[in-house]
């Protein structure tokens, strides 16, 4: 062997050691994880602990005549009923929400959505709680209710919100109608119109983008513990964004932020459902400041899924214009945003509509314009963004299954027309027509690389040969081919337009080393199951050259935590992962002085080498950062504060733009409906890639959440405002049997702003995937000349499709 | 869903259970697997004060042969039915039925007798048992009884069973060594009930169907027995024609209700279907 043999495997051993960025480290956190012990919310005891349940609304839309709490009151058990009544002295009885409306916490008047919380009763267990519930009489007087967006402006419609009736400059400018939320617009209308006046092709269609939940596994939930002679209060629960939720308690409470201290524990899943602030919340930290003792609120599953936030629920009547060759000139969306009862919507206070401009997807498409308008209804309030940025779900429905129908049109093929109008490389970065800057991507490499591997054009004479085949009817069976080709924005995000209730979303990290050389760091972001403990570890690692194992990652408790604006949308990596990066560098750059200090040399004369800084030229000469950690706390240069640690609070130059491309191969019983996934291929490109394990365990749950979405999962109403099959009877959660098999693939384009070029990838396939999903399904029943089939796609909607085809005869 | 305040009772023989039952009165349940019973208590559509579990009574279990009958225990969970060397030799469309039932945690709880005693239209095993002609063992506080499975379910959740009385045992005629059989059921996902579903069982000879028996779940307020479509079809080839009208004459006697699985027109298609898939699988195992 000779020396440079054996340098390069030293070298090598070392990294391997460090299980830094690009390793398939396992999670740190699967070990309790997988032994029942993490702890969550729930698994909290406290002395004295109370309990708190929701009496709630049976109605959609009513008034409140009146509440009788005393027969709840007299029994055993029960410490205390609260009613708005109780909250309105505090001015607790509403809420600020994220998007600049306000939200009942116990009705007052009316109540605007079944199974609304009008009171919180308060007991010494759970059971008691929830049997004095049966016991609070509330009197109620129906009224007309709109289930129907399409109807919340008519002239003669029911006005929902009364408290704002007479407001009609809502927080994203004037109101056209007391039931009406804002209007946004963007994008040059005139120009628009023009190209689509004058356009050789153009499609039009009203694509449904529905009503759904995020469903986590486990729900909602809070403690909170007042001491009454410190002032102090401490709130554990599920939250996405700790200290969001802090500044969030100390305005409303009037409490100041240092005697508030928030943990969220282990998070059993987030989704975009513990973004916001609930009532339940509110609840019991009045209850433990009135009483003086903790108070429990624990959501069932019921209550999660018909009452805190749901996702989508987007009506966007989408235009294409192009050439009769097939090159796209202009986009116009219309968005009707049915957004419950309060616009409880949890986006960036400037976005009313989230990132939903991101619609013209990934298509150089020069001009375009976009109008969302935000309605209200008698149905919960929400419009999370169920692991997607903001409405980034629903803008690449809509550009995806659009690009589709205009295939159709052209009667070309849907991958060609794709390749035809991607963004070039060249053209990075590249600004849209509706307004972001797209940082990078490499479009063509990707779909080549997609079509090559799943065989498309061998899928497309299959299908050709199988169409046939069902036209003599030789088969019950058709086949789709679902193709998307998505681009994300991710990474909220720079300051000059992202804020939350006035806070610039920038994140943090505080990294400490110990005298001894292993490190503990903390993110203002929070894990709901992500695997933060495991990748932020190895950004330090390869960072700082210090084993991953030997560094611990915390998150979640607002005492010790730097501020952060938590976790969603894909920002933990494009933001936090980023301030880590910088923060273990201003580490490395301390570390440099003082080794330049140990080896009696100029800092200049120093290069780093996995672990350690050594002399150039001179290898055998060098400081390991374990030694060098030691003598920062033992030895430093004179002049020099002791110590080892850094602080860094980033804010992004500009989001980052994950991209993908999928195909789904589907095969589907048209008598009964079934559809059956045969194949589905899925192509990530986030950037740099932290822990190529964690990224094909995050595409797998998110491509699983996107078929549960495409394929049946959804909160309906009736149209008297009932919701419809909100337990996991109905709501489709699909399970090990019924979830496709995935075959994952990448390509790496890394962000060029970005410290370690890593973009984000939780919510990419869910975002590619719904899209991909649908189209496969309305590819199967195109030659049939089905047109546009709204999601979701269930046995029985796809039945009725034959049905209207003729098919079951 | 949570439930609110019972008493629990563990009698050892049916007679303290069928005591017990009778001096707690209407409010008094009978628990047995308890994986229909304590989801309505979670959601408080039942609030038994009593709950009489039936698990320490050692005689409801097991599965043997009387005769030309399988007899199976009221309490021999869904898990055995798929294990039972007995039901894989005489009875093999109870097993092929049980894998559809739920998951495999709670067929490891869930009770046979509780399946066909519960009254809910989305059992499996009612419409089973009654395409089987089986008869259920009751006992009461006036002796015991058998009913024919055929004239036991009433409505929703509403059976022949008086308060007081508990079901023991289920009989079933072993039918021809020669008969084919088939279990097709639709349903949304592992863990669902039935969209609709069929339980088929024929008997061929030369060619011709020699006697056919089909029962219907999920696709009224009881579960159907479908006898005037199996007896259309004896005597026939099982030709399309004759598949065709019989398919017509069940689905007729249909009346789902429309909820999250589809309107109630989708069901009732649906039942055809599934009975159109199960004859030809049983047409396909019938030995004649
Ligand atoms: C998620 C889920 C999915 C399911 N899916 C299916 C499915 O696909 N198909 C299906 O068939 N079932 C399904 N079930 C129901 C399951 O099979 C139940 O186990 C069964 O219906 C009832 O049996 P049990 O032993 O659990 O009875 P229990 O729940 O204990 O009792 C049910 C009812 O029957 C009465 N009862 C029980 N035993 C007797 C007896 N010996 N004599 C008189 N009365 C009695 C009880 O008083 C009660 O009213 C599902 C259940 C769950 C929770």
């Amino acid at each position: 062997m000779n020396d440079q043999t054996k340098i390069d495997q030293d070298r090598a051993e070392r990294t391997e050691k460090l299980q830094g960025m690009g390793c398939k480290r396992k999670r740190v956190e699967d070990v309790r994880f997988t032994q029942g012990k993490g702890s969550y919310v729930d698994d909290l005891k406290l002395p004295g602990m109370l309990f708190g349940d929701f009496v709630r609304s049976p109605h959609a839309h009513a008034r409140i005549k009146s509440i009788d709490t005393s027969r709840a009151k007299a029994l055993p058990g029960v410490v205390a009923v609260l009613t708005a009544a109780d909250l309105k002295p505090l001015g607790l009885h509403y809420m600020p929400t994220l998007a600049g409306d306000v939200q009942a916490v116990l009705a007052e008047e009316k109540v605007l959505f079944q199974n609304q919380e009008v009171a919180f009763v308060i007991a010494e267990d759970r059971y008691i709680a929830s049997d004095a519930t049966e016991l609070v009489d509330v009197e109620y007087e129906a009224l007309p209710c709109i289930v129907d967006p399409f109807k919340s402006m008519d002239a003669d419609a029911p006005i929902l919100r009364e408290d704002i009736q007479d407001k009609m400059e809502g927080a994203h400018g004037p109101r056209k109608h007391p039931n009406h939320i804002f209007e946004w617009t963007i994008g040059d209308k005139e120009a628009t119109d023009a190209v689509f006046a004058n356009a050789d092709v153009t499609i039009k269609e009203m694509l449904v983008d529905h009503r759904t939940h995020p469903s986590p596994l486990e729900t909602c939930q809070s403690v909170a513990s007042f001491d009454k002679v410190k002032g102090e209060l401490t709130l554990w629960g599920t939250f996405q964004a700790p200290h969001v939720i802090r500044t969030v308690v100390s305005l409303i409470s009037g409490l100041p932020e240092h005697k508030i201290h928030v943990i969220a524990p282990d998070i059993g899943g987030g989704f975009g459902n513990k973004v916001g602030a609930y009532a339940g919340y509110v609840c019991s930290v009045v209850g433990s400041i009135v009483l003086g003792v903790p108070v429990k609120w624990v959501e069932d599953r019921m209550e999660n899924l018909s009452t805190t936030s749901f996702a989508r629920d987007y009506h966007m009547t989408t235009e294409l214009a192009a050439t009769k060759d097939g090159k796209i000139q202009a986009m116009r969306v219309h968005v009707l945003a049915d957004h419950g009862a309060f616009d409880a919507c949890a986006d960036p206070s400037k976005w009313p509509a989230g990132f939903m401009n991101i619609c013209t997807g990934s298509y150089d498409i020069p001009t375009a314009h976009l109008a969302v308008d935000g309605v209200y209804t008698n149905k919960a309030s929400g419009g999370v963004a169920y692991r997607c940025s903001f409405r980034v779900t629903e803008a690449v429905f809509a550009i995806e299954r659009a690009v589709e129908l205009l295939a159709d049109k052209l009667g070309m093929d849907a991958a060609e027309l794709r390749i035809k109008n991607f963004i070039k490389p060249e053209q990075f970065p590249y600004k849209s027509a509706l307004g972001w800057e797209y940082d990078s991507g490499d479009y063509h490499t990707a779909m080549k690389k997609a079509m090559d591997t799943i065989g498309y054009k061998e899928l497309r004479e299959e299908q050709a040969q199988k169409r046939e085949a069902f036209k003599r009817g030789e088969t019950r069976e058709i086949m789709g081919i679902g193709i998307s080709f998505f681009t994300e924005i991710v990474g909220a995000g720079p300051a000059k337009n992202c804020d939350i209730l006035g806070i610039a979303m920038f994140d943090s990290a505080e990294i400490r080393i110990h005298p001894t050389g292993s490190v503990i760091a903390r993110m203002g972001t929070k894990s709901q199951g992500q695997g933060h403990e495991t990748t932020y570890a190895q950004i330090i690692a390869t960072e700082i050259g210090i084993p991953a194992d030997d560094i611990m990652i915390e998150e979640g408790n607002t005492d010790t935590a730097p501020y952060g604006l938590g976790t969603y949308g894909s920002r933990s990596t494009p933001v936090a992962g980023a301030a880590t990066a910088v923060a273990a560098r201003k580490i490395k750059a301390k570390a440099q002085m003082i080794a330049a200090h140990m080896l009696e040399v100029h800092e200049g004369d120093l290069e780093w080498d996995v672990d350690r800084f050594r002399v150039k030229g001179l290898p055998e000469k060098f400081k390991t950062m374990k030694e060098i950690a030691w003598a920062a706390y033992n030895a430093p240069p004179p002049n020099m504060e002791p110590g080892l640690e850094a602080v860094n609070y980033y804010e992004p130059p500009n989001m980052t733009y994950p991209f993908g491309a999928y195909f789904c191969v589907m095969d589907i019983d048209v008598d009964t409906g079934v559809a059956k996934t045969r194949r589905f291929y899925a192509l990530d490109d986030c950037g740099t890639r932290i822990n190529p394990m964690i990224i094909e365990g995050q595409v797998h749950g998110g491509l699983t959440e996107a078929f549960a979405c495409a394929m049946g999962q959804e909160i309906r109403y009736d149209e008297h405002g009932n919701v419809m099959g909100a337990s996991f009877m109905d709501f489709f959660l699909p399970t090990a049997v019924e979830t496709p098999n995935w075959e994952t693939d990448f390509t790496v384009t890394p962000s060029p702003h970005h410290p370690i070029g890593a973009k984000g990838v939780g919510e990419s396939p869910h975002v590619g995937g719904v899209p991909c999903f649908s189209n496969a399904v309305n590819d199967a029943y195109a030659f049939l000349g089905a047109g546009h089939i709204q999601m979701p796609h269930d046995a029985w909607r796809l039945w009725t499709v034959g049905q209207k085809l003729g098919l079951h005869t | 869903m949570i439930p609110g305040t019972f008493d629990y009772h563990r009698p050892a023989t049916v007679e303290d259970a069928v005591g017990l039952l009778s001096r707690l009165g209407e409010e008094a349940n009978i628990l047995a697997g308890g994986h229909s019973l304590i989801p309505l208590m979670k959601t408080r559509l039942a609030s038994p004060e009593h709950l009489v579990d039936l698990s320490g009574i050692g005689n409801l279990k097991g599965i043997s042969v009387e005769g030309g009958d399988v007899i199976i225990g009221a309490m021999t969970t869904q898990h055995e039915l798929i294990n039972s060397d007995e039901l894989a030799r005489h009875l093999p469309i109870i097993a092929e039925t049980s894998r559809l039932i739920a998951d495999p945690q709670i067929r490891y709880k869930g009770t046979f007798g509780g399946n066909v005693a519960n009254g809910d239209p989305g059992n499996d095993m009612p419409a089973l048992m009654m395409c089987l002609g089986a008869s259920y063992s009751v006992t009461g506080p006036d002796g015991s009884r058998e009913i024919a499975a055929r004239d036991f379910y009433q409505g929703a959740y509403f059976t022949s069973l008086e308060h007081g009385e508990i079901l023991t045992a289920v009989r079933i005629p072993i039918p021809s060594p020669d008969h084919g059989y088939a279990y097709e059921k639709l349903k949304r996902k592992v863990g669902d009930y039935a969209t609709a579903a069929a339980a088929v069982v024929i008997t061929m000879e030369g060619g011709k169907c020699t006697s056919a028996s089909i029962g219907l779940t999920n696709v009224s307020e009881t579960p159907l027995w479908a006898s005037e479509a199996a007896s259309m079809l004896v005597g026939t080839s099982l030709d399309k024609a004759s598949v065709d009208a019989a398919v017509a004459a069940a689905e007729a006697i249909t009346e789902p209700a429309s909820d999250m699985r589809g309107p109630a027109e989708y069901r009732t298609k649906m039942a055809g279907v599934m009975m159109r898939r199960a004859l030809e699988r049983a047409q396909s195992r019938a030995k004649g």
